[in-house]
């Protein structure tokens, strides 16, 4: 199945939810999600006969400057099709829906984007840091994260 | 003795208080800078909460302050043992971006090198699992075939183990003279040594007990963890980039895909993921003959690429199939020569991320097993 007519699919179903379908760059085409809906949507995506994207090959934080998003790349053993999914939250307080209960390859990509870009998936069973130490201060990937000086008394940059 | 029925009998007779230990960061059996947390009852695993980023290098930040070129070599120091297959997804994916086409020799000599890298690294993977076992000499036999093929890529691009060989559009430098009966030769020692291994170790009795039954990973628990590479098809999927979304040449040539059978004890455990590695190097020796055979003799190993490598305003994801497994690159550009952002998917950080589902109700000594069977290395695993 093609990414348009998963989003065509999609938008019957969810309505205003699926927010856009976006294939205006060179590559992959994707679709955004609002936030609050995401977990039911993925349910679907998973759980329903003509998708089930069984797989979740990478799942990113990213910082898009004004808001904070999470990028989905999901993959159908079955089917042997891919779709790309995009959720957004404000950068003051990003919260996104954890979907750890539904493959649970995100609990450690989840981990990793809350280390790093500091989102809350709400729902996740242990959110914590992941690969700075669990007393780091900040989030690194953040476009205005400033390096501290000292980290327990030693010099880091 | 390892069947995991009369391990939860025992369990439940016995009441003995938890124990919480410590494996690593600093122990050779877990290959790298691994932490985990153990709970014990007695000396069954009861629980394993593993601790990363004792390795963490930020590869990700620093990519953002770098240009596209420049992020090659830091990319061979993720996966160090297989920094060839490491490059090749992240250059396929600047290619993809760019619109280039790589000459057809290229390509050729890409697969080679891969395959061969392939090798190496299941050669250290088998060699360390049998160390966890106990077993010795295996370990020399692999060191030892793996050293030819290193210097196979000391002499194409002058380093052992980092090489930045890769380019996009292209590689570093070209074959030499003698790459074609060097790669032969290596393809020789590699089959008679595995044909002693497989007496030596695989199906060495003390071997079997130890690793047959234990660490069972079923295909739906694996997929649902996104596990990929041999920890996947040793539970039984067929699943392989190189057939299921071919990339470069690999449709060109006629290669299986080996799976776990569950041929010496339970389907999915850890004799069956050590077991299709050693197949898999069977089928990469086939690849390479192959593509030695068919390589076309004379061309270009450069495409015609800017002198500034610019990606249009956009993003992709890219994966290719490594020893591990899936390798992704998910690269985002603003049209500048520096990314916007560098996600890189772990095959090691994803493949770890099922130990503390499948190490559960088995013997401590077990669990070093099951950890080195998932073959992992951390520089990937923290990045």
């Amino acid at each position: 199945m093609l990414p348009n007519e998963i989003y065509n699919n999609l938008k019957t179903e969810f309505g205003d939810a699926i927010i856009e379908y976006n294939d205006a760059q060179p590559t992959d085409p994707f679709i955004l999600i609002s936030t609050d809906k995401l977990f039911d949507v993925c349910h679907t995506l998973r759980d329903n006969e003509e998708f089930l994207f069984d797989y979740l090959m990478c799942l990113s934080g990213m910082d898009l400057g004004d808001s904070m998003g999470v990028v989905y790349h999901l993959y159908s053993m079955t089917h042997k099709h891919k779709v790309v999914l995009k959720v957004s939250a404000p950068k003051s307080d990003p919260r996104v829906p954890s979907v750890e209960k539904i493959w649970r390859t995100a609990d450690w990509h989840e981990r990793e984007a809350y280390d790093l870009l500091g989102i809350q998936f709400e729902g996740h069973h242990n959110m914590i840091r992941i690969l700075c130490p669990y007393d780091w201060e900040g989030h690194p990937l953040r476009k205005d994260y400033k390096v501290p000086e000292f980290y327990h008394g030693m010099k880091v940059s | 003795m390892n069947d995991k029925k009369i391990l939860e009998l025992e369990y439940s007779t016995h009441d003995s208080d938890r124990m919480r230990i410590n494996v690593g960061p600093q122990h050779p059996s877990t290959h790298g800078v691994l932490r985990l947390e153990v709970e014990i009852d007695g000396e069954i695993v009861t629980e394993v909460v593993p601790h990363l980023g004792y390795l963490h290098r930020s590869f990700e930040k620093h990519c953002e302050n770098m240009t596209y070129p420049q992020i090659t070599p830091y990319i061979d120091r993720m996966d160090y043992i297989s920094a060839m297959n490491n490059e090749w997804p992240y250059v396929m994916a600047l290619e993809k971006m760019m619109d280039i086409k790589v000459p057809e020799k290229v390509d050729y000599i890409r697969v080679i090198i891969a395959e061969l890298n392939r090798i190496a690294n299941h050669q250290i993977a088998v060699a360390t699992f049998g160390m966890d076992a106990g077993a010795f000499t295996p370990f020399l036999y692999f060191f030892r075939d793996r050293e030819y093929i290193l210097w196979i890529f000391e002499k194409l691009c002058g380093a052992r183990l980092l090489y930045n060989y890769f380019r996009v559009g292209g590689l570093s430098a070209d074959i030499y003279p003698t790459f074609k009966e060097e790669c032969l030769d290596v393809i020789k020692k590699v089959r008679k040594t595995n044909a002693e291994v497989m007496n030596l170790l695989i199906n060495n009795k003390i071997f079997l007990q130890r690793t047959t039954k234990i660490g069972i990973l079923p295909a739906d628990v694996a997929i649902n963890y996104a596990c990929s590479g041999p920890v996947l098809r040793g539970s039984g999927v067929k699943y392989d980039l190189r057939k299921d979304e071919t990339y470069s040449i690999y449709n060109k040539f006629d290669f299986d895909i080996p799976v776990g059978k569950g041929a010496a004890g339970i389907l999915g455990d850890c004799w069956d993921r050590n077991m299709v590695r050693m197949d898999e190097m069977e089928q990469s020796c086939k690849i390479i003959e192959q593509a030695l055979a068919q390589m076309p003799a004379e061309g270009d190993v450069k495409a015609a690429i800017p002198k500034k490598i610019k990606l249009p305003k956009g993003e992709v994801y890219m994966r290719a199939e490594g020893p591990k497994g899936d390798l992704g690159f998910y690269i985002v550009s603003n049209g500048s020569d520096k990314p916007e952002r560098v996600k890189a998917r772990g095959t090691s950080f994803v493949n770890l991320s099922v130990i503390p589902e499948i190490s559960k109700g088995y013997m401590f000594a077990d669990l070093i097993l099951i950890l080195g069977s998932i073959d992992i290395v951390l520089g990937e695993v923290d990045r």
